[in-house]
């Protein structure tokens, strides 16, 4: 029972998803809504690496997916950062309960 | 010899005077339109005459008998291999004759109005719209084709309107012009109907093919003869509602009502459009269908000679009692044109038979002669005393001595009495309602009467009566007759009106193109040119001199001459039935439905949308984390949904 199995990454990686859903749905932070989506990505990268591991032994792929998560969450995370930092000066705050401009 | 590129440039050069001067005459050159206008109906006019003089005399007789020749012709529109829209042109006899006609009395107006509309404002969009016409006029008796017809037929029609409603900013010439749109249009609804029944069993709209198949023994006049509806055969009611068209246009009974308040456009539009030529279309019409008319539906042709003998009967009474001289001039011509019906309506085709016919073509010419010097005339004293009233006229013989000399001629011609053009056509026309007849060469015969009477009231209103002087304070009434440009054409109208008689129609235009051999009976004519100078000495008689005769006269035929004055209420009539009936029983409960059944049912739909979006309109609140959750919340109601699925 030692053994760390296929399970636990699932779990781990269960676990990591739905405290980043959590932490987007209920944090007003603009900031730490990013670090949630960032949090939500890695759970998928620890999926694909564990499937990859676990069931397809002999093949690259998955890991081929969890590098371009990674430089695509970098790119995400300087595009965000920039979104965040033009908010701020257009509105003087990053909480977004605040911009709600956009609407019927 | 008839070249093609030749014949197309009759109605060519008009249109091309029209968008010439629509695009830049207008703008650049305004004064100069009239000059171009006038130049290109004399090109148009001397290729006209060519035209004739080689079709009469070189290629159109072939062993005697004149050909239909189709110099040029083109598909327009084919909608199918055997239905086709063609665009031509055909030549016989009458269309030759139209054309020449057309050119001439245009080319008269044309260079009349250089003198007549100068110093108008829209001088130039005027010389525009003339061009408009003759183009169109041109086109609709050069058609070879029976849509084609129409095309042009809706075309005069606009020209029509747009001249009548030249003066726009006086309601009465608006009301006027979408009078007569609206009346001739309603006419022409028959027509298309008309058109579309005679295609349809003819299976052509080719006019040569379509007289061919309806007049020959075939199967389509077999069919159409016997298919039944209402009582009468499919050919009468598309002969009937083709002559419908044409009565609308040729101002016969009951829809005449537009004719003479198409007066309100200039005098010398009148002359060329609602004297000459336009109102003539509808005789023409039937003429270039007249085959089919004569030789297979004889029935339909006793309505044209019905509507054209009451027409020409009513008209001669109410132009006795108006005071508008153009208003008289328009019941003159409704009353010649019914003339010219009647003429058709009581000829037969081919040889003796067909002496109606051709005695109607040489009253249209005639007539187009001085009909045209009268409106020429009337707009010269128009131009000269400022009024259309004829209490605002007369003893004006002295002072306009070239207008009052060819008016007298234009009087004698359309009174019928020799040598003048009108009483060469007249006699053969009696001659021919006498042959065939007796009751309509009774109506005729009084009809020429009364004619006589009522076109000397006006010559004797206008140019004798009582001494002129100027009515209105700021009159100059030290101008002149008129200009040079506006007294040649009436000078050279008159000659026409003295000589048009001479020409031996006979010879040239007859129902089967076969030369028509007719006989002078000095004897016949005594009873007609008795009966005219009687009119013309009761004229002279009433109003040589102011005198209490016409007034006593009036009194005692009171109820006749109120009503005859008040146009026997026709027009009110045609109001009572529009405004209180149709308006009433149609229009009201059409505009009902209209505005609460699909109305309604629109602003249903609208007000539905409305509602649920303001119901769910909530969801879009603008917060990034509740467009999340919703996400969310459908990535698992999906996921769900496959697991059920997939297992």
């Amino acid at each position: 029972m030692n053994d760390i199995g296929l399970f636990h990454f699932l779990f781990v990686s269960c676990a990591l998803f739905f405290i980043g859903v959590y932490g987007f749905l209920t944090r007003r932070n603009l900031i730490t809504m990013l670090m949630s989506v960032e949090l939500i990505l890695n759970s998928v990268n620890i999926n694909f690496i564990a499937f990859n591991k676990f069931l397809y032994a002999d093949k690259l792929d998955g890991l081929f997916f969890t590098i371009f998560i990674i430089t695509i969450a970098a790119a995400e995370a300087a595009v965000a950062i920039a979104i965040i930092i033009n908010l701020y000066r257009n509105h003087k705050t990053i909480d977004v309960e605040e911009v709600d401009a956009m609407k019927y | 010899m008839l070249s093609t590129s030749l014949i197309v440039l009759i109605p060519l050069l008009p249109v091309l005077t029209f968008v010439l001067i629509a695009l830049v005459g207008k703008k650049y050159f305004p004064s100069f339109c009239g000059v171009l206008g006038t130049l290109s109906l004399l090109a148009a006019f001397i290729l006209a005459a060519t035209v004739a003089y080689d079709y009469f005399f070189v290629v159109g007789k072939v062993g005697g008998v004149y050909q239909q020749i189709i110099p040029f012709k083109m598909t327009w529109l084919q909608f199918s291999p055997n239905v086709a829209i063609d665009m031509g042109i055909l030549l016989d006899p009458i269309s030759v004759m139209m054309i020449l006609i057309v050119t001439f009395v245009s080319l008269m107006v044309h260079f009349y109005s250089l003198g007549y509309m100068k110093g108008e404002d829209r001088y130039a969009t005027y010389y525009g719209f003339l061009g408009l016409f003759t183009f169109s006029m041109l086109g609709l008796v050069l058609s070879s084709n029976i849509f084609q017809i129409y095309i042009f037929w809706e075309l005069v029609g606009l020209s029509s309107y747009l001249l009548i409603g030249f003066y726009f900013d006086k309601p009465s010439a608006v009301a006027a012009a979408k009078k007569a749109f609206i009346v001739t249009r309603f006419a022409d609804l028959g027509f298309l109907v008309g058109i579309l029944i005679l295609s349809f069993y003819a299976g052509t709209l080719d006019f040569q093919t379509l007289i061919l198949r309806l007049t020959t023994p075939t199967d389509q006049l077999h069919n159409i003869a016997t298919a039944s509806f209402l009582g009468c055969s499919a050919l009468t009611w598309g002969l009937v509602l083709v002559f419908i068209g044409g009565a609308g246009k040729s101002a016969m009974f009951p829809l005449h009502i537009w004719l003479p308040d198409a007066m309100e456009g200039p005098t010398p539009v009148s002359a060329l459009i609602h004297a000459a030529t336009m109102v003539v279309a509808g005789v023409f019409l039937v003429a270039r269908l007249f085959p089919v008319y004569a030789i297979s539906c004889p029935p339909a042709l006793d309505v044209v000679m019905w509507v054209g003998a009451a027409s020409s009967f009513i008209a001669a009474v109410i132009a006795c009692t108006q005071t508008d001289i153009k208003r008289v001039l328009a019941y003159s011509t409704m009353s010649q044109i019914g003339y010219m019906m009647f003429s058709l309506g009581v000829s037969r085709y081919g040889g003796e038979n067909g002496l109606g016919y051709m005695a109607s073509m040489f009253h249209l010419f005639t007539h187009a002669m001085f009909k045209a010097l009268l409106f020429l005339c009337a707009g010269a004293v128009i131009h000269y005393t400022h009024s259309n009233e004829m209490k605002d006229m007369g003893g004006l013989r002295k002072l306009m001595p070239v207008t009052h000399l060819t008016f007298l001629i234009a009087c004698l011609a359309i009174a019928g009495i020799p040598p003048f053009a009108g009483f060469f056509s007249k006699e053969e026309i009696l001659q021919a309602a006498f042959n065939s007849n007796k009751a309509i060469f009774g109506i005729a015969i009084i009809t020429a009467a009364i004619t006589a009477f009522y076109m000397f009231r006006l010559y004797f209103n206008i140019f004798w009566n009582k001494p002129y002087h100027a009515h209105t304070g700021n009159h100059d009434s030290h101008h002149g007759e008129a200009p040079g440009t506006m007294l040649i054409p009436l000078i050279l109208l008159g000659i026409m009106s003295v000589c048009a008689g001479f020409i031996p129609f006979g010879k040239l235009v007859t129902s089967d193109g076969h030369a028509l051999l007719t006989e002078f009976h000095p004897t016949f004519s005594i009873a007609p040119v008795l009966l005219a100078s009687l009119g013309i000495f009761i004229a002279w008689s009433f109003y040589k001199k102011q005198s209490p005769a016409p007034r006593r006269m009036a009194d005692g035929l009171k109820g006749l001459y109120t009503a005859a004055y008040h146009k026997f209420y026709i027009d009110e009539i045609y109001l009572f039935i529009t405004k209180k009936v149709i308006f009433n029983l149609v229009g009201r409960p059409a505009a009902w439905f209209d505005r609460n059944i699909v109305d309604g049912f629109m602003n249903l739909l609208a007000t539905i949308t409305e509602k649920i979006s303001f119901l769910i309109k909530r969801m879009q609140s603008g917060k990034v984390q509740s467009y999340a959750a919703y996400f969310f919340v459908g990535v698992i109601g999906f996921v769900l949904l496959f697991i059920y699925w997939w297992t």
